[in-house]
């Protein structure tokens, strides 16, 4: 039946039955309703995005200042300083800098002064209490701290001058994800070949929820079996040093990833079209040359869909790494300790003073996550949309 | 491809079962086949270590009595305020979660028109939220329920006095349902587009509408996988702890939570707790395994349910195409 435009378009709604809301006041209604909800997973996620940023928008905007001591302006030379500047070295909103007169701002630089007496002298002369360690260069780039021998990539949030340089969390964040990477992504992939290729039916029918089953493990309950069961194991066949270090925490992290990398890449892979397969058959190929030459380069942007995705997660991933270790180590080897970003917040946030630097560091490493997680997913979701579309047009 | 004979010499179809042994073929077969041997391995290690270590310390008494503030003993612990907490804050997380998500599937699968922008747009936020990193959601909840949400509320009902300004049950459900919302999603379309159209053409012919259809026709036929869903969802937040850690979970409280507003003892951080604070590992180490247990069957036992209904649904579905 041919259709001409207009009346397609005349009848537009589901299964060309909609007689509009003038007929129905209450339909029309509902659907405004359930449209209305469902827009509520688009305001969710930019509502984290808005309020996770706006705790760490003073990080950015330079607002914080952890300096312990700060210059003083003695009060005889007030006068010689604009009101802007009086008004920020007296930390004061400017309704209450205008409420207040000459004789009451002097008396609060008096205050300011005393204050800076009240230091002791060991602050006073060390070159670290003047700086505001919340600084992009002192987050970004090795300093040279006052007790050490060289310039060095330290996270201290704790103590009196308080150290916030992220590149330690960040090294281990990515040594943790790699190692987990490494591990997950071959023995996923692997499984995935095997369960919808090569495996028979019943074998399939079985394997694949049961690695699926795999996911449904509280990430606490496997971060509890790496502590106490997978670090002896694996210090017994490496024998090295440090018990709990980025190698056991990154082999953890590979069992929670697993899954995930496990079920996009299987749909993936048997999402190519049964035509590819037989065709490879009929021509003398046997089921694994098939598999290796032809459904895999074909499902090949589902696997890198697959190993994106399990990318995000893994960076996410805390109570795992948060439970094997801990300490933020600068180094890239594999057996030292590690401390991930996620590890940072989820143990240092319940000391973080609310609203302080340490705080609004935390909630900075927080945005920069979900911007990261944020990043891979989009490109693991448009890979995957990319492709299913590809293979269709392609049938 | 040197092995190709006449088509006459061979009588046909016999052809296709003469697989000639190729060592590279069977050895990488072989190497996959191993791969997939060995996850189920790691699962089968997990699931017997816990089951056999935390067996022994597993009893009635463990699952109903409430410790002293010292639950290092294992004579004198149990979990009981930690299930409690857990199942709490779960029930307060289906109330919210539960609706919105199934509004929404309604929405991607019976309304939106397939590839407009607006839905594109409302898919990768979907996908968005299920790769949000759980420490993510906590500090959302730190910032936006409390921080803002609670502390205005407090402004405007308590004058300024902390009430809901502070960690709570609520907020950590809240937390926890903005987390679950796709889980809900994802299993309900899948069940309602495995309801054949045939059902909703029949429906309307009758001269239904399609509010009534949905509600009548669509929606009973689509209450398993509903059920699924919410159990998927429960499992997956009884197991998190991230999300909860800075919304509502204490280490140790005296009383059982009755108020939205208190705060809530809750298994997975207990799991937390023993394992990295304990003063003992080694005498902790079966109040630990218990407490593992009780918190794998608690959500094991839901995932095990959910894919059972899940698997039903997709037999249904594969015969009805």
């Amino acid at each position: 039946m041919q259709l001409s435009q207009k009346e397609a378009r005349r009848t537009p709604g589901w299964m060309g039955i909609q007689r509009g809301h003038k007929a129905r006041p209450l339909e029309w209604l509902a659907e405004k309703f359930i449209f209305l909800v469902s827009l509520s997973t688009i305001l969710m996620v930019f509502l984290i995005f808005v309020f996770v940023a706006r705790e760490a928008l003073p990080v950015f905007l330079g607002d914080t200042d952890t300096a312990l001591v700060s210059p003083v302006i003695p009060p005889a030379e007030m006068d010689h300083h604009s009101p802007a500047e009086l008004e920020k070295y007296l930390e004061l909103t400017p309704a209450q800098f205008k409420a207040m007169d000459h004789d009451t701002l002097m008396s609060l630089m008096d205050v300011k002064v005393e204050a800076a007496n009240d230091i002791p002298e060991s602050f006073r002369n060390s070159r670290d209490a003047r700086i505001n360690t919340t600084e992009w260069r002192y987050l970004l780039l090795p300093h040279q701290w006052d007790d050490y021998q060289k310039p060095e990539y330290i996270w201290q949030p704790v103590g009196q001058i308080k150290k916030f340089n992220i590149i330690p969390l960040f090294v281990g964040t990515l040594k943790i994800t790699l190692i987990g990477l490494l591990f997950a992504v071959p023995l996923a992939v692997g499984a995935a070949i095997y369960v919808s290729q090569l495996a028979r039916p019943r074998t399939r029918e079985i394997a694949k929820p049961a690695i699926e089953l795999l996911s449904g493990i509280p990430s606490v309950v496997v971060g509890f079996f790496a502590l106490l069961v997978l670090a002896t194991v694996l210090q017994k066949i490496f024998g090295y040093q440090t018990r709990l270090n980025a190698f056991v925490a990154g082999m953890a992290l590979g069992f929670a990833v697993i899954p995930i990398i496990f079920s996009i890449a299987e749909d993936a892979l048997t999402s190519v079209p049964r035509a590819y397969t037989q065709a490879a058959l009929a021509l003398g190929a046997s089921r694994w040359q098939t598999a290796w030459q032809i459904v895999l380069p074909a499902a090949l942007p589902g696997v890198f869909a697959a190993t994106v995705l399990g990318f995000g997660r893994a960076i996410g991933e805390t109570m795992i790494v948060l439970m094997v270790c801990s300490a933020s180590v600068m180094s890239w080897s594999v057996f030292d300790s590690a401390r991930s970003i996620t590890t940072t917040i989820a143990a240092e946030m319940a000391e973080a003073v609310n609203g302080g630097p340490h705080y609004r560091i935390l909630f900075m490493l927080g945005a920069l996550l979900f911007a990261a997680t944020f990043v891979s997913n989009m490109i693991g979701d448009f890979v995957i949309h990319r492709f299913k579309t590809k293979l269709e047009g392609k049938r | 491809m040197s092995e190709v004979q006449s088509p006459k010499s061979e009588v046909p179809g016999r052809h296709f079962r003469a697989e000639k042994f190729d060592f590279w073929s069977f050895f990488f077969s072989g190497l996959t086949g191993l791969a997939t041997l060995f996850i189920l391995g790691i699962l089968a290690t997990i699931l017997i270590n816990i089951i056999a270590n935390g067996w022994p310390g597993f009893s009635w008494h463990f699952v109903s009595t409430t410790p002293k503030k010292d639950f290092f003993d294992i004579h004198t612990t149990g979990v009981f305020p930690m299930i409690v907490g857990t199942t709490f804050r779960v029930l307060v997380m289906t109330i919210f979660v539960i609706p919105v998500g199934v509004i929404t599937a309604i929405y991607l699968t019976e309304y939106a028109p397939s590839n407009s922008l607006i839905t594109r747009i409302i898919r990768a936020a979907v996908n968005n939220l299920a790769g949000v990193p759980s420490i993510v959601f906590g500090l959302f909840g730190l910032g936006f329920f409390i921080n803002f949400i609670g502390k205005n509320l407090d402004v405007l009902l308590h004058n300024a006095n902390a009430v809901w300004g502070q960690p709570a049950l609520v907020w950590a459900s809240l937390t926890l349902a903005v987390m679950t919302v796709p889980v809900v999603i994802v299993a309900t379309e899948e069940s309602l587009k495995a309801i054949p159209p045939g059902l909703r053409e029949a429906s309307l012919a009758l001269g239904a509408t399609k509010l009534e259809t949905i509600l009548k026709i669509v929606l009973p036929q689509a209450l398993p996988g509903i059920m699924t869903g919410g159990i998927l969802a429960v499992s997956r937040a009884a197991g998190e702890v991230a999300p909860i850690l800075f919304t509502g979970v204490a280490y140790y409280m005296a009383s059982l939570p009755t108020h939205l507003s208190d705060q809530f003892m809750d298994l997975g951080y207990h799991v937390f707790v023993l394992s990295t604070q304990s003063p003992n590992i080694e005498q902790t180490r079966p109040i630990l395994y218990a407490t593992v247990l009780v918190l794998l069957l608690l959500t094991f036992a839901l995932n095990i349910v959910a894919i059972i209904i899940r698997s039903n649904i997709r037999r249904k579905m594969r015969s009805l195409h």
